[in-house]
């Protein structure tokens, strides 16, 4: 199928950045999206131009570095989908695709599709862990967590860190990724002993890093990838106002 | 050189505990003066980062993602093993011994074998502490599930995202101590050179991928974590910037190669569907725990799976192998699965896949089960090939995914080059010529949270009378000199070929020639060719962009100009081992069933090879000859 694409180019942070088209004439039904962009850059290469830079590793919906804005929507038009697992049975002919990176202010564009996403690795070192030191733990069945929540924990890790709920969400807050590790640990007893300090620390980091506030609009689970539920947020926000009322009751 | 695996004496089960009492300490006070650099950041990499971070010394942390939490690791679905024996079963450290040595087809070490059970028990603890949610039963204990190539339960699993929730258990280990500040973190890193200085691995040569600043790190001692070069088939399981290029690199300094051409070919992948793909995604092999595989038995099958009777199935994983049946181990099934499509039983469009059906499961247990169990993975299924597994059986293919081969290492650890240490894929151990199921994320952990800490320091404890390194030294300089010329070489040649284009020629003639079999000619010719194809690359490929700016091409044709020579070595190695073994199968020995025939009075050594010094002179093999203590080899038999 033939495709008209209006693709984010920006040389690098201070380039101020714009929409070029570009024509695809052979496009695969059976391509992923990221395949049919492979496609681009081997035409703009063999003209002797820079291809596109796009984020991209493992092209199988888990290493969480794939991502693009297409048509307006974060992954594209499937539901709980990367964009790597996107194919390009999902478009029309002729269609017109605008494609591009994930807009916030805590992800800088770095080039063209490529944004700055540390700021998710910042807020985890503020305080997203268990403070086990590596070599001497205990057994692992001495600690027997029932099988819902281990379930209901692992719901909550399996973020992949995409950063799509920051780039949907009007405000640009990273609430989602921060409170699935929150609500990940809240829920586990390896992680409780921690959790007044965390969500405090995490909270404190996400908001130094330019991300806005969460006005629960849900557009970050609707977005999401992995399915991360937006009551992960409102267990935060429990944690939140429960370490402020044990702090100040101290 | 003579190859000394520094195997501690005494009973197999007392060798790592006697290591460990007399490996050499280093005081604490003294911890904050030594330099480590670790490359890579997957299990094995952040694991070791954060254990040494954790101990005190001053580390140094590099990927070439824009995280650590991207690392390769990530995408491992199925499981861990450990030998606990929750489930009763019979497991035991010496069974899972005897299983991991006998899958890896008696081509690896005794003691590392060994080593790797004993402490798989730990990693579960280690993971469990962490936060890490693995699958429980309803009383709140830990669940396990059996994989390919054993008879107990031994897998621990965190539904299809096992390497991804161990990843972030280290992950955010690591970053805890990017936090404390005894870690420093340089993701979007490249390592481009390993300089050596009198002998010893002295710091690295690393390209900032975002500004395209090349840099120098100096060290007391440095880690490759690197992961494998499976990518090198183009067409693999694994992620687009996997790459051999740091160990091959390093191999060009002085460390031996071993077994470079044991790539491990996996059975349930999803099959190739067109020439513009650009890889094949792994589908868990834990599915086979309850799929059952098979492909029709009259050729030219024109019907649509559903519609083939049980009678005209060819069921022949359990038909070939009944005690293992649809859990035989990854080299067999891939092997079985290739038999039937080469002889042209083969189903889908291009007529390369097999049938993985899970009717009978789902009958049994109901569809609930099979999607608690696997759900993610249906899901995935069908937003890659839009077809519904539960209603129809799904179609897999072997494809390119594990290297066996990698570094030489010690049994601390270390590379022919002193200070210079190799964990995780990114090293030879542990597997032998085929790895088992759920061993990979097992070996990566184990190697980075309870060897390296302590074979490291053991080789750190001398090393603070160095004390700091500087960047300052020729070697430095002539390491950054050549690094730059390669890049800028590779800028100049302006040709009219991509790089893919050529990674993907590359790879073709590797899967033809070194893939799920090879034999003489085929491997001859390879190297010709392979030769070929390098000089029309250094010719005629078009890199475009400068090297001072972020350029994902300049990164690939590096990868790929790297992976021209290793592929040319995975094939000298395997047209030197006239024998089948694991991922080796060399036609010209073969049973008359069509079984691996592997020569044990001739080969039972593990290929370490050496840098010739020149690209024109034939690489150089040195035998570290295996020996069997304990376990007597035996035919390895899963009928």
């Amino acid at each position: 199928m033939k495709l008209h694409l209006k693709i984010w180019r920006q040389k690098n942070r201070e380039d101020q950045g714009r929409l070029v088209d570009y024509t695809l004439d052979n496009v695969n039904t059976h391509m992923s999206f990221l395949e049919m962009l492979d496609t681009l850059n081997d035409e703009l290469i063999r003209k002797n131009e820079e291809p596109v830079e796009f984020d991209h590793d493992c092209r199988e919906g888990i290493c969480g570095q794939c991502g693009v804005v297409i048509n307006g929507i974060a992954h594209g038009p499937l539901k709980n989908t990367t964009t790597c697992q996107l194919h390009m049975r999902e478009f029309k002919d002729n269609e017109t695709i605008y494609i591009e990176p994930f807009r916030a202010a805590g992800f800088p564009i770095k080039k063209d599709l490529k944004v700055d996403r540390t700021a998710f690795d910042r807020i985890i070192s503020a305080g997203g862990y268990v403070s086990v030191n590596t070599g001497q733990a205990p057994e692992a069945n001495s600690i027997p967590i029932s099988h819902e929540i281990a379930e209901s924990a692992f719901d909550a890790a399996a973020c992949i860190g995409c950063g799509a709920c920051v780039a949907t969400c009007k405000n640009g807050s990273a609430a989602l990724f921060t409170s699935a590790k929150i609500s990940q640990f809240a829920q586990l007893p390896q992680g409780k002993i921690e959790r007044n300090a965390r969500v405090l620390k995490m909270l404190h980091q996400m908001d130094a890093e330019d991300f806005g506030h969460c006005s629960n609009t849900e557009a970050c689970e609707v977005e999401c990838p992995q399915g991360i539920s937006v009551l992960n947020i409102a267990r935060m926000n429990y944690e939140y106002n429960r370490s402020r009322f044990l702090k100040s009751k101290k | 050189m003579k190859l000394n695996a520094k195997i501690p004496h005494g009973p197999l089960e007392e060798k790592w505990s006697n290591y460990k009492k007399n490996a050499r300490l280093v005081n604490p006070a003294n911890r904050k003066k030594l330099d480590v650099i670790v490359i890579g950041t997957g299990l094995a990499g952040a694991s070791v980062a954060a254990s040494l971070g954790e101990m005190g010394y001053n580390v140094k942390s590099f990927c070439f993602q824009d995280s650590p939490r991207r690392a390769h690791s990530v995408a491992a679905q199925g499981g861990v093993n450990a030998a606990k024996n929750y489930k009763n079963d019979g497991d035991s450290i010496y069974r899972m011994f005897v299983d991991t040595l006998k899958g890896g087809d008696f081509r690896a070490r005794e003691a590392n074998v060994y080593r790797l059970a004993e402490c798989s028990v730990n990693l579960i603890d280690q993971a469990v502490a962490q936060g890490v949610p693995f699958g429980r039963e309803y009383g709140g204990y830990l669940n396990n599930r059996s994989f390919g190539g054993v008879q107990v339960s031994r897998t621990f699993y965190a539904r299809g995202q096992t390497g991804q929730q161990l990843l972030l258990g280290t992950y955010q280990a690591l970053m805890r101590q990017v936090d404390k500040k005894t870690v420093q973190l340089f993701a979007s890193h490249e390592m481009l050179d390993l300089v050596v200085i009198d002998g010893r691995a002295r710091g690295v040569i690393v390209r900032n991928l975002e500004t395209g600043a090349i840099e120098r790190h100096a060290a007391h001692a440095v880690v490759l974590a690197t992961g494998g070069f499976g990518k090198i088939y183009y067409l693999s399981t694994l992620a687009m910037g996997c790459n051999g290029s740091a160990i091959w690199r390093a191999y060009k300094k002085g460390a031996y190669f071993a077994s470079p051409s044991w790539t491990q070919i996996h059975p349930t992948s999803l099959p190739q569907s067109g020439d513009y793909q650009s890889k094949l995604t792994l589908m868990s092999e834990s599915l086979r725990n309850d799929g059952r595989i098979w492909v029709p038995k009259n050729l030219d099958e024109q019907r649509i799976a559903n519609d083939i009777p049980e009678q005209e199935r060819d069921y022949y994983l359990e038909r070939r192998y009944p005690a293992f049946g649809n859990l035989a181990p990854r080299d067999i099934s891939s092997r079985a699965a290739k038999e039937r499509i080469d002889a042209g039983y083969g189903v889908g469009a291009l007529k390369n896949a097999v049938y993985l059906d899970f009717s009978k499961a789902i009958k049994e247990q109901g569809q609930n089960k099979i999607a608690e169990k696997y759900g993610n993975l249906f899901t995935m299924y069908e937003k890659i090939t839009g077809i519904n597994a539960y209603k129809e059986p799904m179609m897999i293919s072997p494809a390119a995914h594990f290297s066996m081969g990698g570094l030489w290492v010690d049994y601390e650890l270390m590379t022919t080059i002193p200070g210079l240490f190799a964990l995780g894929e990114a090293n030879f151990a542990d597997h032998g010529a085929n790895r088992l199921g759920a061993n990979s994320l097992l070996q990566a952990s184990v190697d980075g949270y309870f060897i390296a800490p302590y074979t490291i320091a053991n080789y750190l404890a001398d090393q603070i009378k160095e004390g700091k390194i500087s960047t300052n030294h020729e070697a430095f300089d002539k390491a950054e000199a050549e690094s730059k010329l390669k890049l800028d070489q590779l800028l100049q040649i302006k040709g009219n070929q991509t790089v893919d284009y050529y990674h993907k020629k590359l790879g073709k003639l590797l899967y033809d020639y070194c893939g799920l079999a090879r034999n003489k000619e085929g491997l001859e010719f390879a190297i010709e060719a392979i030769n070929k194809l390098r000089d029309e690359f250094y010719k005629n490929v078009n890199v475009t962009g400068a090297s001072d700016r972020m350029n994902a091409e300049l990164e690939k044709a590096g990868r790929v100009a790297d992976y021209f020579e290793i592929g040319v070595l995975m094939c000298y190695d395997a047209l030197t081992r006239n024998e089948s073994c694991g991922a080796h199968f060399r036609e010209e020995f073969q049973t008359p069933d069509g079984e691996a025939e592997r020569n044990d009075t001739d080969f039972q050594f593990i290929s370490a090879w050496e840098w010739p010094g020149s690209l024109d002179k034939e690489p150089i093999l040195n035998k570290e000859i295996l020996t069997f203590e304990f376990v007597q080899p035996t035919i390895r038999s899963y009928k």
